[in-house]
């Protein structure tokens, strides 16, 4: 594979030219209700060419490798189209190297007969109850296998594999339907099947009892959220607003973003890495071959860092961080996160919850978005708290919040950190990406809570 | 090739079908005011879907030289496979609907380049604090499909269209516009669509304080596609009625909508995208309403959920490479009523007009609930649009409001290609804003 990238991209009349080969093979097993609604295998063979002149980008992608070098000489067309300024790509230095998967437990060893077995198990506890109307089970397992070479002399070879597991329950009484459900993934640990029986257990009645659950009075509450939900909100909060190909080319959003500039109090840290290892975001080399780093994006409250590709660290002058991801090689990388962390304080649950008398418990998570000024994120369970207590479970609520006041409300932050693995990002029609995230519990002040 | 898998299939399977689809497509993409890149996109694959003792097996490929390991694959499924409800069709019997152009098959890059750059110039000229981003793009998708029963359907479209955005950041405060229009052939209205955003920046200009609490909400048609349109068609969906998760189920023939809510699903309408002369599994595809003068009339089917619900396929089956077809919406259609989208904001001292918004689709849609953060609204006040909201969350239930309309837009409009609705002003959505 490799004297075929590199004999494609030898000579070319560009001023940087990469090629990226993928395969990939999937098996998904999906139950709607009882009964079983899909088993699948699928597998998948490209590639893409990304060339740079002048500034300008082209980019080809395929599925039959056959003509490579015509391919390569189409983009290098292509990014002729576009460049008419400098090319500006920040150093990254050339590496060869062959990594292997991070395999702690490998699907392919587990049989498709005892895969469909497992989930059987899965099913029986998504029904345990009369009030349950219908469930949905779901599994998927991914090799992907990535050969990765660019005309500085960097050619990679790397493998991961990726197991999902998705389990919902769905209650209904009359008119009103209501669901609980639970997303988790692993980098190339199929053991995590074998540990969600607890969790699934308790589906269903979480689902019977957000029917009988109040609605919150929308308006603005003080908010504890836990570890998994104050993850999915440091990714939207905080994480897409350190993306730096949003801000790169902006002199506006550059004067904001100014490294430097305090976001909170001095209790809060901010991380993001694929260097960290073993975690769905984790990896060794990016989609650009530039080594995965661990980057502090918030220390003490003050902004010391952001995420790069090659061609915004460049334009910015800063150091790439590694952080230049494509979901698959029908697509161009993009600057993303990895595994994004809010890091542990000193408090516990019972110091956050202390003094409020009335306010709003968040755990769990169905998903989230941001505009980068503005974010949402929704609960998967919410209770009231009050005087200081959890008190009565009402329906799941969505929060949102300003991104620059919201990290400044963020007042309290927690000893109890965990990783969230259970979400795939989504940003310029790539999705879903292998992210996780992972925060202690934290507490926001004057939090704008969704509801009637 | 096609016929050789399916040949090869027949001799393990009681029926087989054979889906191929192939796409190339040019998109290219401004940043920063400026051209950034030009891309070129080329994918193509089959699936095979064989059915033996009344259970499914399945695989897919992009490799298409792959015949034995495709149908290897698929028959090592079977055992675990679903049940099968359906037989594939076998009549090739269709109504031509148009959805081919040769001039726009024809486009190059550089037309496209010509296309943005003139749209991107235009609205930087005229509004040079913000920065303007954007993708023009052109393709070209065929789908064949083959079947045991004699099937044998094929059909290519082209499709032209663009996405452009406008930030405008001060200090912290961000605003963000957004337009786009797309089409099967050369007839796009960049026009309507810079006046559109141009109206939106102009209404944005200052910030306004939001009317909080139950008040009447006007939805852009960009709004009705944004925020209600989800969990309105999630109860439709021949899946949730057969698991009878859906809150419709039962509901056929009833009343439950204001009867001014007529909606279709129209994939027959000539060069929109989504049209089709057959969906993807061969079924012909016809127009037909899913609410009738707000009666709840038919639900979206493919072969598999008809034959579980004991219906009939409604020819909606869509499909991915990778995964088995399902029920979903192709093109829809609301039909307009009586009420220009001037009288409407002219008719209230209060309210707010929704445009974009950040989050939906999160919640519980299945129950017809949305709820989401306004990312583009404008506050109402004594008839006329006082500004820009922020920090602001809307909240409800898309049957009720639909039962509470207060009016009916009078200007349809292509919402993004598939869907074409008027504004609605709705009664019963909850506003709640920061202080």
């Amino acid at each position: 594979m490799r004297d075929l990238i590199e004999s494609a991209l030898k000579g070319l009349n560009a001023d940087y030219a990469e090629i990226r080969i993928e395969e990939r093979e999937t098996t998904n097993i999906t139950f709607r209700g009882r009964e079983l609604d899909e088993i699948g295998h699928s597998t998948g063979k490209g590639g893409n060419v990304r060339v740079c002149v002048k500034g300008g980008w082209g980019f080809a992608s395929f599925n039959s490798l056959d003509d490579l070098r015509e391919r390569a000489l189409q983009a290098v067309e292509q990014a002729r189209m576009v460049g008419n300024e400098k090319t500006e790509l920040a150093d990254a230095p050339p590496v060869v190297a062959i990594v292997p998967p991070h395999i702690v437990s490998d699907p392919a060893e587990v049989s498709l007969a005892d895969k469909h077995r497992i989930l059987e198990e899965y099913l029986d506890l998504l029904w345990g109850g009369p009030e349950i109307q219908t469930s949905s089970l779901r599994y998927a397992d991914g090799y992907r296998t990535m050969y990765f070479g660019n005309t500085q002399g960097t050619y990679t070879e790397q493998a991961r594999t990726d197991v999902n597991f998705w389990a919902s329950a769905v209650a209904r009484s009359g008119g009103e339907v209501q669901q609980a459900s639970i997303s988790m993934g692993s980098l190339g640990d199929f053991g995590l099947v074998h540990r969600m029986h607890d969790t699934v257990a308790e589906l269903p009645q979480k689902a019977v009892d957000f029917l009988k659950a109040p609605q919150v009075k929308g308006g603005e509450y003080t908010v504890i959220l836990d570890p998994i939900l104050a993850g999915v909100f440091v990714h939207e909060a905080f994480g897409h607003l350190s993306e730096a190909d949003h801000v790169y080319e902006n002199p506006k959003l550059r004067e904001v973003m100014v490294l430097g500039r305090r976001f909170g109090g001095e209790h809060l840290n901010i991380v993001d890495g694929a260097k960290i290892p073993a975690l769905r975001g984790s990896f060794q080399y990016d989609e650009e071959g530039v080594e995965a780093h661990r980057t502090d994006l918030i220390r003490e409250g003050v902004l010391v860092g952001r995420l790069h590709s090659r061609e915004t660290a460049a334009k910015m002058g800063e150091t790439p961080s590694g952080n230049a991801r494509a979901i698959g090689h029908q697509f161009p990388p993009i600057v993303r996160m990895t595994n994004t962390i809010i890091e542990p304080g000193e408090a516990t649950l019972e110091d956050l919850l202390e003094g409020v008398k009335e306010g709003v418990y968040c755990s769990n998570w169905y998903g989230g978005m941001t505009s980068m000024e503005q974010f949402t994120f929704s609960a998967g369970e919410t209770y009231m708290v009050r005087d200081g207590r959890i008190a009565e479970a009402v329906r799941p609520v969505m929060l949102s919040g300003n991104v620059f006041t919201t990290l400044e409300n963020l007042d309290g932050v927690a000893n109890d950190l965990e990783m969230n693995e259970g979400g795939g990002c989504g940003k310029g029609g790539q999705s879903p990406l292998p992210v996780s995230n992972g925060s202690p519990h934290i507490r926001l002040r004057n939090c704008l809570v969704g509801g009637r | 090739m096609l016929e050789e898998v399916l040949a090869l299939a027949k001799q393990h399977a009681d029926q087989a079908e054979v889906y191929y689809s192939s796409g190339r497509s040019i998109p290219v993409s401004f940043e920063a005011n400026r051209l950034k890149s030009v891309d070129a996109r080329e994918s193509s694959g089959i699936a095979l879907r064989i059915i033996r003792d009344g259970r499914i097996g399945f695989s897919s490929t992009t490799d298409v030289d792959d015949k034995e390991g495709l149908i290897a694959r698929a028959v090592e499924m079977l055992p675990f496979g679903a049940k099968a409800h359906m037989e594939f069709p076998s009549s090739g019997n269709y109504t031509m609907v148009p959805t081919y152009d040769e001039e726009t098959a024809a486009i190059q890059s550089a037309s496209l380049v010509e296309m943005g750059n003139a749209l991107i110039g235009k609205m930087h000229r005229e509004w040079p604090d913000v920065v303007w981003e954007g993708r023009v793009s052109q393709g070209v998708g065929t789908t064949r499909l083959l079947n045991s029963n004699g099937l044998e359907a094929e059909e290519t479209s082209t499709s032209i269209g663009f996405g452009v955005e406008g930030t405008l950041v001060r200090d912290t405060d961000m605003l963000f516009v957004f337009g786009r229009a797309s089409s099967c052939r050369t007839d796009l209205d960049t026009e309507a669509v810079a006046a559109s955003l141009t109206r939106k920046l102009q209404w944005a200009e200052r910030v306004a304080p939001a009317p909080t609490g139950q008040v009447p909400v006007i939805f852009t048609p960009q709004a009705v596609a944004g925020l209600l349109l989800g969990p309105l068609l999630a109860g439709f969906n021949g899946r949730s009625i057969v698991q009878q998760s859906s809150p419709l189920i039962e509901k056929l023939g009833t009343q439950m909508l204001d009867r001014r809510i007529t909606v279709w699903d129209d994939p027959t309408n000539p060069f929109i995208p989504g049209s089709r002369s057959f969906d993807d599994e061969g079924t012909p595809a016809t127009r037909f309403p899913l609410i009738n003068e707000g009666v709840i009339t038919n639900f979206l089917y493919d072969l598999q959920t008809a034959g579980q619900a004991g219906a009939v396929s409604t020819g909606s089956a869509h499909r991915g490479l990778a995964t088995l077809p399902g029920p979903g919406a192709s093109v829809i259609v609301i039909d307009p009523g009586d009420t220009t989208f001037e009288d409407m904001i002219a008719g209230h001292k209060n309210a707010l007009v929704v445009e974009s918004f950040l989050g939906a689709g999160q919640g519980n849609i299945l129950g017809g609930d949305f709820s989401a953060s306004v990312l583009l609204g404008y506050a109402v006040e004594n008839g006329e649009v006082v500004g820009r909201v922020k920090d602001t969350m809307v909240a409800g239930n898309v049957y009720a409001v639909l039962e509470a309309l207060d009016a009916l837009g009078s200007e349809p409009e292509w919402v993004g290609g598939s869907l074409q609705t008027p504004a609605l002003c709705c009664n019963g959505v909850s506003v709640s804003s920061k202080s």
